[in-house]
């Protein structure tokens, strides 16, 4: 009901969009592409949760999906693609081997064996990223997501030490010359700062899901891991998932059914 | 006075140094510097003045609020609503930085390093950094 | 006092000359990576610390090693080393300035350095470690500068340095302890992820930091009329081989812990250093020359009357200099990181830049020292060619 309500809203506003476009445009390009920036309106119910989860369907995927997910996430945050062992990334894959090395597979099914798994920042209810933070530049918001706060980051490096997830970049350089098409109505990051996946506050906080969620095509569900009536809840208590090293004590947000 | 030929000299030196900018700004006319306005909105988030002194403090309040508290609406005296984003409200209105922005803070020496990170228009891309 | 570092011979200001050479080339490159970042240096997404942070640590140990003088000097009233302590205090105000500047060139945006005090974040070990260095650094200002005037105005030292030298011993093993902290508390990183890391910092800390100390003084001997005394010499050289016996004592309680107990996130750093991981062995020469080296220095070392004769002594000393170098300044950082939580291995080494702004905050180090001794040289001299 509810995701049928907002994909009509989605369509409304495409075609409106469309019509605006069309009839206005002797208002020049300026005024026609503004009519889309966010206004205070569509902050006006934002989503909320005590504390987000995201749960992932392994088998769902293929080669092109992940394609279309990471594409979604980094084009529209303006991640950069920095070539070679500097690089940047918030949301990629690896092999089981990489993605859970604590589970110390062997003898691997094959499905599980040549299957990807896509790794992001796992929002960890208790995250060690924050703990370790001497600025409280990366902290944890009260809806659960472990936040960055580019502004007050003074790029020590701590927090990459800190995640046992590796998922955290530095900006080892200025990243604007390696963003193809900059997304403008999104910032970029500045040199000597670290950066990381936001599970898309922004686009919560307007109502609507994160952009990997949208693009996976119900390969990845989203939402509030306190709330028993969630859906993340409901797949969890269906399908046995399991998290990345969860021994590390950082209770991680992001499931994996296998 | 102990080395009094050497200290009263100095002290003179170092207080007309210190007062050199006031002594240099008096009977200067008051800096008037013409900036490009929005051409289709007539009306700030807050009136001319208060922004001219204030932008910087309201902008970190925005900053605070959207990042750290989770608040991204602004409501004004006039009770009239704005996203809180410098580069999708601030500079969706004020086109031109160059013509704007820059045009203060070249003329008092500031620096600003909002646009290291943030767009300089949500509409359109400079060349420029 | 000051003025003593003002008027010296050509010599001396040809050491401070050929330090501010340095620090000038240094510097050129510290300029660079202000303009371009930290892409200049050899580090990766993986391997997000390195040479900089490997060389603070090395340094706090040096710091924190003037201990072993102050505690036996102050506590034990222990006079064989009055002649000595000033030297150690003064080594570690050249250490602790070291060490916050290899903060400094570490971080990626040192203009918000004060970020870490207005937004203090005492959950942060970084931020304590940011407290107990600066700490660390005022005490012995204070103390050092103090007990030397108080020497040269021919006074004995007032009655409130006590309580500050005090503070000190108990602070010295804080900021080696505190650093330590840094990295045991990390729940990704096996190699560091172990309670005696701490106690292995102190251990090799309170061998090496003396070792420099000792072979720095016995230069200076040669080069002036300052002489340690040789009763401080026999002392001081008992204390680091000690120390360099729990220091290799400790390593093998980490390589039996590992080990025995089979578990292989334990085991992989060590195989790295040591044997290599999946092919990658670059840094298995530097860790068996550590290993070689610390070895050959206790065998120097632990028979009395070869650490009493200094034709032995100095060369032992050298080599365990190197060896524990090589295992704090190079091979802790990277078995951290390497293998990384994911068993993959990104090789780190640093660059020639990331060495040559490394050696800039060296030079910084080895200027203010060579004031600092040259001062309390000079007032030792001047007090005891006046008695």
């Amino acid at each position: 009901m509810q995701r049928s309500r907002r994909d009509f809203m989605k369509l409304a506003g495409v075609s409106a969009l469309g019509l605006s476009a069309g009839t206005l445009g002797f208002l020049g390009q300026g005024a026609q592409a503004a009519d889309a920036l966010p206004t205070a309106t569509d902050f006006a119910k934002p989503i909320t949760a005590k504390q987000w989860a995201m749960v992932i369907d392994t088998a769902k995927f293929d080669d092109a999906l992940f394609k279309k997910v990471i594409t979604a996430c980094h084009a529209y945050h303006n991640v950069p693609e920095i070539p070679g062992k500097q690089e940047i990334k918030w949301i990629w894959t690896d092999e089981f081997h990489g993605a859970f090395p604590t589970e110390r597979p062997a003898f691997l099914a094959d499905a599980q064996e040549h299957r990807k798994y896509l790794l992001l920042c796992n929002h960890c209810a208790n995250p060690a990223c924050v703990r370790v933070c001497p600025t409280k530049a990366t902290f944890k918001n009260n809806e659960g997501l472990v936040v960055m706060d580019y502004h007050r980051c003074i790029g020590c490096r701590y927090c990459m030490a800190g995640c046992p997830y590796g998922a955290r970049s530095f900006n080892f350089r200025d990243p604007q010359d390696f963003i193809k098409d900059m997304n403008l109505l999104y910032p970029h990051r500045t040199r000597g700062v670290v950066e990381k996946c936001t599970f898309c506050v922004e686009k919560l906080a307007q109502g609507k899901m994160p952009l990997c969620v949208e693009a996976s095509g119900g390969a990845m569900i989203f939402g509030d891991l306190a709330d028993p009536k969630s859906e993340v809840r409901k797949v969890l208590k269906e399908k046995y998932a399991i998290r990345r090293n969860p021994s590390a004590g950082t209770e991680p947000s992001v499931f994996y059914i296998l | 006075m102990y080395n009094a030929k050497y200290i009263i000299p100095g002290l003179i030196i170092f207080l007309g140094l210190v007062l050199f900018p006031f002594i240099k700004g008096i009977g200067q006319p008051e800096l008037k510097i013409e900036t490009e306005k929005p051409k289709n909105v007539k009306e700030c988030v807050l009136k001319t003045e208060k922004m001219r002194d204030v932008h910087m403090v309201l902008l970190n309040e925005w900053r605070d609020d959207v990042i750290r508290n989770g608040k991204r609406v602004y409501t004004n005296e006039a009770g009239k609503q704005f996203n809180m984003s410098l580069t999708n409200t601030c500079m969706g209105c004020h086109e031109n930085k160059d013509k704007f922005c820059d045009k203060c803070h070249e003329a008092v020496g500031v620096t600003p390093y909002c646009w290291t990170c943030h767009n300089i228009s949500p509409v359109k891309k400079e060349g420029g950094k | 006092m000051i003025e003593k570092a003002l008027k010296g011979s050509p010599r001396y200001f040809g050491v401070l000359m050929a330090f501010l050479a340095i620090m000038g080339i240094g510097g050129g490159f510290y300029l660079v990576q202000l303009n371009n970042g930290l892409m200049i240096t050899g580090l990766s997404r993986d391997v997000s610390w390195g040479f900089y942070i490997a060389q603070f640590t090395y340094m706090v140990g040096v710091a924190a090693s003037a201990v072993m003088l102050v505690l036996p000097y102050y506590f034990h009233h222990y006079k064989a080393y009055s002649k000595m302590i000033i030297m150690g205090e003064f080594l570690a105000i050249a250490a602790v300035i070291m060490c916050l500047g290899f903060i400094v060139i570490d971080i990626g945006q040192p203009q918000r350095m004060l970020n870490v005090l207005i937004n203090s974040t005492p959950n942060s070990v970084l931020f304590w470690d940011m407290v107990v260095l600066n700490g660390y650094l005022i005490l012995n200002v204070v103390i050092g500068w103090t007990s030397l005037m108080a020497y040269w105005k021919r006074v004995s030292p007032p009655a409130w340095v006590k309580p500050l030298v005090y503070t000190s011993i108990v602070w010295a093993f804080s900021i080696h302890t505190v650093t330590a902290f840094l990295y045991a508390g990390l729940p990704g990183r096996h190699y560091w992820l172990t309670a005696i890391l701490a106690a292995r910092f102190l251990s090799s800390a309170f061998c090496s930091g003396p070792a420099i100390l000792l072979l720095m003084t016995l230069l200076i001997s040669k080069v002036t009329k300052f002489d340690p005394g040789k009763e401080a010499v026999k002392t001081l050289s008992t204390t680091i081989t000690y120390a360099m016996c729990v220091n290799v004592f400790f390593f093998f309680l980490e390589v039996f812990t590992a080990f025995y107990s089979n578990m292989p996130g334990h085991m992989d750093p060590i195989l790295f250093l040591f044997s290599g991981f999946e092919g990658h062995t670059y840094m298995t020469p530097f860790m068996w020359i550590a290993a070689l080296f610390a070895i050959t220095s206790l065998i120097l070392l632990i028979p009395y009357k070869w650490r009493y004769n200094r034709d032995v002594l100095v060369p032992a000393l050298i080599l365990l200099v190197i060896g524990t170098w090589i295992d704090k300044g190079m091979g802790l950082i990277a078995a951290g990181f390497t293998p990384n939580p994911f068993e993959k291995v990104t090789e780190y080494l640093p660059t020639g830049p990331e060495l040559m702004i490394a050696l800039m905050i060296y030079a910084v180090g080895g200027f203010v020292l060579t004031i600092l001794w040259k001062i309390a040289l000079e007032v030792r001299a001047e007090v005891e060619g006046g008695l």
